[in-house]
């Protein structure tokens, strides 16, 4: 099944490479995609929640005995499976009218885009993990340099070199663990306790790579180029689910594989998370591009992420886990917001804008919406995610929670501040005038999006049961290694918090 | 004594090699600029046939002539990998030498003499089959560079090299005489069997740096790489992929056996050697690739990186590491002659061969195919997963880690990051840029577009699924070595 989730795709992707009309290439890529949700939705029914073990798993050895061709799932893989299955069809949706230009090549960018990301959180080899991981890079190098803005050479070299850079440092780490444990296989390394002294530069390594994927202050710098200058359904699914494979590494390798390591950089990834909150939200503050300003909410949002996933207690990784998936929606569906006014009026400067509630009232609702989630507001999803986190927080280290919690605040301000100067207010320009609202085919990516973000914030059980077991295991490890003396606030009480 | 009979049997793949080649030369001096093609046609049947015995020989090392010359699954496997890089020069060659109005005979049978030398260096198993291998190849090489007499470039480009290589062939034969003043043999087996034990003396371990210094302008390693640059871009481009790949593993395979084979008792002497080469070429290349303007010059420097992260393999001197060397070689021959491919298949309106990388601009949407085909093999020579170029790096990075070299792999990843920007460059001309309107004619290329396919393939996420058969052929040979 998963292999099958990521041949499709990739099938798909050639088909729609070979097809070169536009119009066929459109349908061939949203079925495709749908198919692939179909899948997984298809997993998520037989899905045991009751285990952190790997379910659907497969394994082949095509690779001469090196590594070997091994996937299956957790409740984490399962959750970000969906979410990039799920966020796939809206991409493609996205970018339905605006791009006109070399139209089969970029639907065959984004399928093959998708076969990778599956790849990524299916894998459980770790060389073939690693080859996912890094692949991803080649479509968006694409998706951003060709149909990007004006600076898209510039932003596309440096998303690229900046991620490699970071990978082929957590390459190293991860040869030197195939050597110490003989083996490639994730579960076993899972289980394997390497020495203290080693893990630090193990640890590092990864850190190189997931810091700069996630990313984190003070390597986030390529996020606002790569945002601003890439097209919509990029944006989307760059922010959506490239960030969130950062988020999934530190989950998968650094806690359980590191946990000695992780224990003592704690007080490092805390120090950052809070300088990221607290930073990159002024900087959000004093944004003129729309995109350039979501950006930057990303990194304060994974701050929460790695801040929840380093509070190494039950609350935080649950947390974490949440603001992925929530950051996942809401922040493809506030590009897609900008996509939509983008496309009328070709500038993503605030200020062209203003008073949109006005001619536009069903486009301002949803944008409110999303906002709103995006500040975390109770009965959203944003809600459930940074409120556990920052329990999580709180409770490793009372000063961290204090100072991200502000980041909450600052989150308010600027969000409000952007919709407020974008949809209220009289309108100023004619062309903002006659802007038409909402279209048929944004409807049918603003409503489902909507939709699910307040499903999740109501109901955060679909995302919170599956990653219940194996966050346990997870925290079972840690304990057993003597890094937490237990899983502190007790599973229950978090249940309660949705 | 010299048993003849088994000898002959042995070197079956050179004995047939020379005497077709002998046939082909009657031919050629008859029939002369006329029989081109059909030379060039009967130039890969004759590797093809000297290729048949390479299968059914005792998997055994066996020695010939008087232990001169040696067939053991190294021998084996380079040949094989020599005789179709030259196979596919020889196939691609003749539409591109005819657009530039030398089509003549004499190619094909230079290739062939070149290919004799490159399947002796291998089996050389004597510092003077070595030398006797090296200098037939690089002589018939020397005169390929120029093989466009009347262009001033080719010209330089077969002077400079004949000058330089005749320099450093001075400097292996002294390192060779050095060797037998101090060992008393020229022998490998000999020469291991003394440094092995008393045999280490200085005059030995200077003899070994200027053989290795001879071997390093081979391979173009840094600092003996000057020459490279020059000559890839004034040879015909045909000429250059079969100099860039054949002529490459030819002589990084020699190295190989002399390090390892030979002097392998003396490892922690060469390995600072290597390992500096290495470090330097990596830098050197990486760098140096980044202000380049034309195709061919690009690919030298792609060479010489690439060649630094080969010797990163042959630092530890271990069979995992012997082993990472040849897949390295061995993807790294697909992978070039792949670019060539697209290069040599780059014409502009006028019928005359581009080879700016200007030229490559915007090619992704007036020939979708040849663009694609060239990203595939830019990306897999950066070494980027999931292209199949990942594996060979990754290969040669847990060699040097397994032995503890940590240096080497740290450059050698900071090195792929700085060579995969020239690469995505080339990425970049081809998807991002608007069409410069050139390299866009449509001509005969005979069976190019076939390699084209196959070496894209290969070097694709492909490529992995031949990882058995490949990693199952390194392992016989690094038995065959330790």
């Amino acid at each position: 099944m998963l292999s099958a989730m990521i041949l499709l795709p990739l099938v798909g992707a050639a088909v729609v490479g070979l097809l070169g009309d536009a119009v066929r290439a459109r349908w061939v890529a949203l079925l495709t995609t749908l198919a692939v949700l179909g899948l997984a939705l298809g997993l998520w029914a037989g899905f045991d929640t009751s285990t952190a073990a790997f379910q659907y798993v497969e394994r082949a050895e095509p690779f001469g005995g090196l590594f070997s061709w091994h996937l299956g799932i957790d409740g984490i893989g399962l959750v970000l499976i969906l979410l990039s299955a799920f966020l796939m069809p809206f991409a493609i949706l996205a970018g339905w009218e605006s791009v006109r230009e070399r139209v089969p090549e970029y639907l065959a960018a984004f399928l093959v885009m998708e076969a990778f990301i599956i790849g990524v959180f299916a894998a459980l080899d770790l060389i073939l993990f690693y080859v996912f991981f890094e692949a991803g890079l080649i479509p968006m190098y694409l998706i951003i340099g060709v149909w990007g803005g004006k600076r898209r050479i510039y932003a596309s070299y440096k998303f690229f070199l900046y991620t490699l850079l970071g990978s082929v440092l957590m390459l190293l780490a991860m040869i030197w663990m195939v050597r110490e444990a003989g083996t490639t296989d994730i579960p076993a390394l899972m289980a394997h306790d390497f020495p203290l002294s080693a893990q630090r530069w193990l640890w590092l390594g990864f850190f190189a790579s997931f810091a700069v994927k996630m990313p984190m202050w003070p390597v986030h710098t390529w996020l606002p180029d790569a945002h601003v200058e890439a097209p919509t359904a990029g944006s989307m699914i760059l922010a959506g689910v490239l960030l969130k494979m950062g988020g999934y590494g530190f989950l998968r390798f650094s806690l359980p594989m590191f946990p000695e390591a992780s224990a003592e950089f704690v007080g490092l990834v805390f120090a950052l998370s809070m300088v990221a909150v607290v930073y990159t939200s002024l900087v959000a503050l004093a944004q003129e591009d729309m995109k350039k300003l979501i950006a930057y909410s990303s990194v304060a949002h994974m701050a929460f992420v790695t801040g929840g996933l380093f509070a190494l207690n039950t609350q935080g990784l649950e947390g974490a886990m949440f603001v992925m998936v929530s950051h996942g929606l809401v922040s493809a569906a506030l590009f897609f917001c900008v996509g939509v006014v983008y496309d009328r009026l070709h500038t993503r400067e605030i200020a062209r804008y203003g008073g949109l509630a006005t001619n536009m009232p069903r486009y301002a609702l949803f944008f409110l919406l999303f906002t709103l989630a995006s500040i975390a507001l109770p009965g959203t999803s944003g809600f459930v995610g940074e409120f556990l986190a920052l329990m999580g927080i709180f409770s490793a280290s009372s000063l961290a929670g204090v100072v991200m919690a502000t980041g909450v605040i600052l989150g308010a301000a600027y969000m409000l501040w952007l919709y407020a100067r974008v949809a209220y207010g009289r309108i100023v320009h004619d062309d903002v005038r006659a802007m038409p609202d909402l279209k048929p085919r944004e409807w049918a990516v603003m409503l489902p999006l909507a939709a699910s973000v307040l499903w999740l914030g109501v109901n955060p059980g679909p995302v919170l049961a599956p990653v219940r077991a194996p966050v346990e295991s997870l925290m079972a490890r840690l304990v057993e290694r003597g890094v937490v003396a237990d899983a502190s606030l007790s599973p229950a009480r978090a249940t309660g918090a949705g | 004594m010299i048993d003849v009979e088994s000898s002959l049997a042995t070197g079956a793949p050179e004995v047939v090699l020379a005497a077709g080649l002998l046939v082909l030369l009657l031919v050629g001096a008859f029939q002369g600029d006329r029989a081109a093609d059909g030379i060039s046609w009967g130039g890969v049947l004759l590797l093809v046939a000297a290729a048949v015995p390479l299968f059914d020989q005792e998997p055994a090392r066996t020695l010939a002539w008087g232990g001169l010359y040696v067939a053991d699954a190294l021998s084996r496997y380079l040949k094989l990998l020599v005789f179709a890089g030259a196979a596919a020069a020889l196939l691609v060659a003749m539409p591109a030498l005819r657009r530039q109005a030398i089509a003549r005979f004499e190619y094909p049978l230079l290739v062939l003499f070149a290919t004799l030398g490159m399947a002796l260096m291998v089996s050389a198993h004597d510092l003077l089959t070595l030398y006797l291998g090296l200098e037939l190849m690089s002589l018939s090489c020397y005169v390929l560079a120029a093989f466009d007499r009347c262009d001033a470039r080719s010209s330089e480009a077969g002077l400079k090299y004949f000058a330089l290589g005749a320099l450093a062939s001075g400097v292996l034969l002294y390192g060779v005489s050095l060797v037998y003043g101090f060992v008393g043999a020229t022998g490998f087996d000999a020469i291991a069997q003394a440094v092995r034990g008393e045999g280490r003396s200085l005059g030995v371990v200077a003899g070994l740096a200027l053989v290795l210094a001879g071997l390093a302008f081979k391979i173009s390693a840094v600092p003996f790489h000057m020459w490279t640059p020059d000559v890839y871009q004034g040879a015909p481009t045909p000429v250059t992929a079969f100099l860039a790949t054949a002529a490459k593993v030819a002589a990084f395979g020699l190295l190989l056996r002399v390090v390892v084979g030979a002097f392998g008792a003396l490892a922690a002497d060469w390995r600072q050697i290597v390992v500096f080469l290495s470090l330097a070429s990596m830098a050197l290349g990486a760098v140096g690739a980044i202000g380049q303007t034309n195709a061919k010059r690009l690919m030298a420097y792609s060479a010489i990186t690439h060649m630094g992260f080969a010797l990163i393999g042959l630092a530890p001197g271990t069979a995992q590491g012997a082993q990472a060397v040849l897949l390295y070689l061995t993807v790294y021959l697909v992978m070039t002659f792949g670019a060539f491919l697209c290069l040599l298949s780059l014409v502009g309106p006028d019928g005359a061969a581009r080879e700016e990388l200007a030229d490559l601009a915007g090619l992704a949407r007036t020939r979708p195919g040849l663009a694609a085909a060239l990203a595939i093999f830019m990306l897999s020579l950066a070494g980027l997963p999931p292209l199949f170029g990942f594996m060979p790096k990754l290969a040669v990075f847990a060699a040097a880690v397994e032995a503890g070299l940590w240096p080497l792999a740290v450059a050698g990843v900071l090195a792929t990051v700085v060579a995969a920007f020239y690469y995505l460059r080339v990425v970049k001309l081809l998807y991002f840029d608007p069409p410069a309107g050139v390299g866009s004619a449509q001509v005969d290329e005979g069976v190019a577009p076939i390699l084209m396919l196959a070496a894209a393939s290969f070097s694709s996420p492909l490529g992995f699924l031949l990882l058995g058969p490949l990693s199952a052929a390194g392992q016989a040979v690094a038995r065959a070595l330790f």
